[in-house]
């Protein structure tokens, strides 16, 4: 059974960096500065549900908080960029 | 991979199914950023990972870590939670920003056909 775990939690992490290499070509193909944001959220998730599948497979709940912390940067660095299109500035 | 022994067969099936579920899940999120055409459809596509994604793989997180430590493991309903009431609320602020942007240059591209007048 332990190969079984071994293998399915690989073949997760290779879809899930397919995934980001997909969000990471969005980030510098976009047109427009939009798309680039949304890519970068995409990316921010992805990179989120990665270190998931880590904590997994080391068996240590310490990536958990990393996970964490990275999505709750990732929902603050989206806001403030979105702002910062949105007004031209971030706080006024 | 040292602790992988220890845990039933079915929690390890239950794990690995929920985890390349929501890998695939995601990664089809990801290749419709890439592949459609307008921002405003690609808006949709990474919707896909946030939600179906990240509730797959937490769940299998938190099989996996019950089976463990043989108690129950909550910890990652937090992660699903977050996520999921975030992402609206980022995605609407954006797709503000972009109208506010298309409509600032006079082009007004909310549907695709009238993308195509102005090539």
């Amino acid at each position: 059974m332990s190969t079984v775990l071994t293998w399915g939690i690989t073949g997760a992490q290779v879809l899930l960096g397919l995934a980001l290499a997909c969000s990471t070509l969005r980030i510098l193909w976009g047109p427009r500065a939009q798309d680039r944001v949304l890519g970068f959220d995409s990316l921010y998730l992805n990179a989120m549900l990665l270190v998931l599948t880590f904590g997994i497979q080391s068996g240590s709940t310490l990536y958990f908080e990393a996970a964490l912390m990275m999505a709750l940067l990732g929902f603050v660095t989206t806001v403030a960029l979105a702002k910062f299109l949105l007004r031209g500035e971030v706080i006024e | 991979m040292n602790a992988a022994a220890e845990i039933s067969v079915l929690s390890a099936t239950l794990t690995v199914t929920l985890l390349i579920c929501g890998a695939a899940i995601t990664l089809i999120g990801s290749l419709g950023l890439l592949r459609l055409r307008s921002f405003y459809e690609r808006v949709h596509a990474p919707t896909l990972g946030t939600t179906l994604g990240t509730t797959c793989i937490a769940l299998a997180s938190m099989i996996y870590f019950s089976a463990l430590g043989a108690r129950p493991v909550m910890h990652e309903l937090l992660i699903i939670v977050f996520v999921t009431v975030t992402t609206p609320i980022s995605l609407m602020v954006l797709v503000r920003a972009a109208v506010f942007r298309n409509e600032s240059e006079n082009q007004g591209t909310i549907r695709r056909g009238e993308k195509n007048e102005h090539g």
